[in-house]
């Protein structure tokens, strides 16, 4: 028997729940001995397979590039897990929502610009007017909040997962932790 | 001569318990380690029952009633959680959630926050509401406290203590429905307002939207319990 | 004040009439004023006097069919003129004990065919200014016999046998009100007279107000005989200043009359009023928020129990009751209790004011008995709906009511019947719609009313609305999903059930009786993006991007 596809995502988050996620030190050895991580910014797969199915997703929804990836995404995950307050609430990059993008943008391209200041045009995708979490573009199937989510908590709710139980979430985290 | 009270009967949750003609159904679900969720409600405040967490189901009655002015009544059967009343508080909290700008994680409350904690007391993991995202300012206008609007429930929790408690009546809501806001005397900067600097608004308040600009990060506990003990040494006794 | 003191005054009056061959009654109500019914009725004395005809210009309140303003009735003739013009003035004088001048004809047989006037008797024949005029037409006769001839427990109990309940809009039985507050302990109780009316298309009280104020003064003098009150208040809407003038100096004239103030009738009964202009919140007409802001305070409502009946105004005993309410008063008094029981249906006694607007072709305050059907009083009274439209539905109870369609119209009209359709009697407002209308922007308009009327105390009304305005929003933009109808759904259910007051129990009803009767439409904008009546504008909404390049 196949073991069960497990995808990691870095969508517009702070990279801290990944941390998080590897701050479960030895405890990955034992439970990545039950699933093969098959797409992750820790490890290096350029694309996002046909069918995973597990998908933990950090990071809110920013930009057009966000929200294609992450209807991409669920077309491709049986499961899919928003993993942080980001993912959850839209959190920290939420922030901006009630000036919109352009005083952003202002900041970063023109304000702290150290020479040429400029917005960009490519490779640069276009920001959204409002930063919103992922279950407002796709269906979530669980909700993991927390600032980021503790390594305990990741280790609970894999296992329990893996185990096919239901992780009781709100008993494990909340928003902020 | 201390007048003399009715005692009566009732059943919270399927537990018999008496209580004072006088008491709320909360007061007495309390006195029986029974909780009730409350948001608006603060011993030794005057009830509202505006946060409507605190609904419970009378048996007889279609209508769902707030318990922190819920008068028990002789035989009343009061049911304090049902898959109904879940539904309804955690809706409650979402809309709370969405209404204003309430980011935990990098709110000065954080841990010590009764929204915070009553949506995880309540199962909410999310937010099925639309972010409304208000623009709001904040005042840090006075030397030792803040107000952020966007952490502000608008409980009235603040502009009770100060009326009644401390007597000053510098908060009250200006404007009304989603446009309500928490203002200083008419709408002046705190600093700059008739506030006495008791700072007894700072600890009742549930989140984080008033809090002491000497506390930094999350190291801000509030302690909204010592209302009653206030009044006890102002009765003297 | 006795009996024979108030046979006196009517008397004398009738005997002033006599003087006059013809009467013109001139319609002062806000409607006809603002179509210049003032400076007809200038024009009108001014030919008058010229004329050396002996007749009198009167101003009277509304004659009912407001589309056709500015009304003339001329008496005793009873020919009814609309749409008069100053300049029209010479040729209606010089008519008088001539034939009528056809071209100005209001030819309303249908219009006033099936009413029936018991508050609105006086409305249009009166001048609402003079006290004096209201005697004649037996006015105070029922505060003068409760006085004299009544204790307040048979009052109470006529008013209770009548089987008047409350025109506000609930329903409840006013004789139970009545006793209840009669019954409750406390030295000092209060009489509170809410005519904060604000229902979007309800101007009923307004009209009664303005029409035949010293109806409502003795309404409320009586009530108060009957629940033991010294003080009453009437709360009307800063917005009426016409009917706030026509108060104030009805109130003075009663005082001057003796109907109010100390030992009135030479009794041990006292009583006054005092006038309180509501600032222009909505919530307001909900009676704990009304009393808050009559003691002063931000106008939230409080919840009940404790009922006003038991501690109201100040903590102390309050009865209110609504404009028309009061206003049906001295009639049960003056002509029995079964004579009112025996207007109505089973449960719905009496008449009902309704004030019809919107796509129909007679707009106007009309009464009506309980019972008539939404039919009759569209397509009869009302004259039907203009244009060659065809009838899509009828809005009752104002943003707390519902759209009921055209399956329903032989429903007779009662509170029981108007909730079994998931619509509500309210004040009386009667909005028709006709097929140009999008049931889910009808919606979406009475969400926006409540979500700006929400006081803000309670959570499920103040966010509630907001967040259902939005979902309605996107519905009609034809940006909205399944998910979001499913979304609406629940909220409404949440809003309904946990609102602190009426305001937000009743908010999702606009919503909730579209989805039952109009539910295809709500699934045309969501699934083709299209919007049936064509009003909503689908799809065309911006894109929500930001255009990043500069």
């Amino acid at each position: 028997m196949s073991k069960i596809k497990v995808a990691t995502v870095w969508l517009d988050g702070c990279s801290g729940c990944h941390m998080s996620f590897l701050d479960m030190d030895e405890r990955l050895l034992e439970l990545g001995s039950q699933f093969d991580l098959v797409f992750s910014p820790l490890v290096d797969f350029k694309t996002y397979p046909e069918s995973v199915d597990v998908a933990l997703v950090e990071g809110a929804i920013s930009s057009v590039e966000d929200e294609h990836k992450i209807h991409h995404i669920r077309k491709h995950t049986k499961f899919l897990l928003a993993m942080g307050d980001c993912a959850v609430t839209g959190n920290v990059p939420a922030l901006r929502n009630p000036f919109g993008p352009l005083p952003v943008l202002q900041r970063a391209y023109y304000e702290n610009a150290s020479a040429q200041p400029q917005t960009p045009t490519t490779f640069v995708p276009a920001l959204l007017d409002k930063v919103r979490p992922i279950h407002e573009f796709v269906k979530v199937d669980m909700y993991l909040p927390g600032c980021p989510p503790s390594a305990d908590t990741f280790y609970t709710v894999l296992s329990d997962l893996l185990a096919g139980r239901t992780p009781d979430i709100a008993s494990l985290t909340r928003f902020g932790a | 001569m201390i007048a003399a009270v009715d005692v009566k009967t009732l059943v919270i949750d399927g537990i018999n318990v008496s209580a004072r003609a006088d008491q709320t159904v909360l007061e007495v679900a309390r006195e029986n380690n029974i909780n009730i969720p409350t948001l608006c409600h603060l011993d030794g405040l005057t009830d509202v029952g505006a946060c409507r967490l605190c609904l419970v189901e009378t048996k007889g009655s279609p209508k769902l009633n707030p318990a922190c002015v819920l008068k028990v009544e002789e035989g009343m059967e009061i049911t304090t959680t049902s898959d109904r009343l879940k539904h309804y508080r955690q809706t409650i909290l979402e809309m709370l959630f969405s209404e204003r700008n309430h980011v935990c994680a990098v709110c000065v409350a954080n841990g010590h926050c009764e929204l915070q904690s009553m949506a995880q007391d309540q199962g909410l993991t999310h937010v099925r509401l639309p972010y409304m995202n208000p623009k709001l300012v904040v005042d840090a206008s006075h030397e030792r406290f803040v107000s952020d609007p966007n952490r502000c429930i608008l409980c009235q929790r603040c502009v009770r203590v100060c009326a009644e408690v401390e007597g000053a009546h510098v908060w009250d809501i200006m404007g009304r429905g989603i446009g309500s806001l928490l203002i200083a005397d008419l709408h002046q900067p705190w600093g700059e307002s008739s506030c006495t600097r008791c700072g007894k608004c700072v600890q009742v308040c549930p989140t984080g939207a008033l809090t002491d600009k000497s506390k930094l990060g999350s190291d801000h506990p509030k302690y909204p319990e010592f209302l009653p003990n206030l009044e006890a040494m102002r009765e003297g006794r | 004040m006795t009996s024979e003191e108030l046979l006196q005054i009517a008397e004398s009056v009738n005997a002033e009439h006599e003087k006059f061959d013809y009467e013109v009654n001139v319609c002062m109500g806000t409607g006809c004023m603002s179509q210049h019914s003032a400076k007809l009725r200038e024009a009108l004395t001014k030919e008058a006097a010229a004329s050396g005809k002996r007749c009198h210009v009167r101003q009277t309140g509304c004659m009912g069919l407001c589309a056709a303003g500015p009304l003339v009735l001329v008496e005793p003739t009873e020919t009814l003129y609309g749409s008069v013009h100053e300049s029209d003035a010479p040729e209606l004088i010089l008519s008088l004990g001539e034939p009528p001048v056809e071209r100005l004809r209001a030819h309303l047989e249908d219009y006033f065919h099936g009413q029936q006037h018991i508050v609105l008797e006086n409305s249009g024949h009166i001048d609402p200014e003079k006290i004096d005029e209201y005697i004649g037409r037996d006015g105070y006769a029922a505060l003068v016999k409760a006085l004299t001839e009544m204790t307040p427990q048979a009052v109470i109990e006529q008013i209770s046998k009548s089987g008047l309940r409350g025109r506000g809009g609930g329903g409840y039985p006013t004789g139970l009100k009545w006793g209840t507050v009669a019954k409750a302990f406390g030295a000092q109780k209060y009489v509170i007279c809410n005519g904060d009316e604000g229902d979007p298309g309800a101007f009923m009280d307004r009209s009664v107000l303005e029409s035949d104020p010293q109806r409502v003064i003795e309404g409320m003098a009586i009530a108060a005989y009957a629940v033991g009150a010294s003080k009453g208040y009437v709360y009307v809407r800063a917005e009426y200043p016409l009917a706030v003038n026509r108060l104030t100096v009805s109130l003075r004239e009663a005082r001057r009359r003796g109907m109010l103030g100390n030992n009135i009738c030479g009794t041990q009964f006292a009583f006054d009023i005092e006038i309180r202009l509501g600032a222009g919140a909505f919530v307001c007409g909900e009676e704990t928020a009304l009393i808050a802001s009559i003691e002063g305070l931000r106008g939230q409502p409080r919840p009940r129990p404790p009922y006003p009946a038991v501690s109201g105004l100040w903590g102390a005993p309050t009865l209110i009751n609504n404009v028309e309410t009061f206003a049906n008063i001295a009639p049960i008094l003056r002509k029995g209790a079964e004579w009112y029981a025996g207007i109505g249906t089973e449960k719905s006694k009496g008449t009902k004011v309704f004030a019809l607007t919107g796509k129909i072709t007679n707009t106007g305050l009309v009464e009506i008995p309980m019972g008539m059907t939404l039919r009759e009083m569209i397509f009869g009274i009302g004259g039907g709906v203009p244009d060659g439209r065809k009838f899509k539905a009828v809005q009752t109870g104002g943003p707390s009511g519902g759209c009921i369609p055209e399956e329903h119209l032989d429903l007779a009209v009662s509170y029981e019947a108007l909730i079994s359709v998931g619509s509500m009697m309210g004040s009386g407002g009667m909005i028709v719609m006709d097929d140009t209308s999008c049931m889910v922007n009808v919606a979406r308009f009475f969400m926006e009313f409540c979500m700006t009327e929400s006081c803000g105390k309670c959570i499920p009304c103040r966010v509630g609305t907001a967040q259902m305005f939005d979902l309605l929003t996107k519905i009609c933009d034809g940006k909205a999903s399944y998910a979001d109808l499913d979304l609406l759904i629940d909220l409404c259910d949440v809003v309904k059930n946990t609102s602190l007051c009426g305001l937000g129990m009743t908010a999702p009803n606009p919503v909730l009786s579209t989805l039952r009767y109009f539910k295809h439409e709500y699934i045309e904008h969501i699934e083709n993006k299209r919007c049936p009546a064509g009003v909503c504008a689908c799809g065309s909404g911006v894109a929500t991007e930001v255009e990043v390049t500069a």
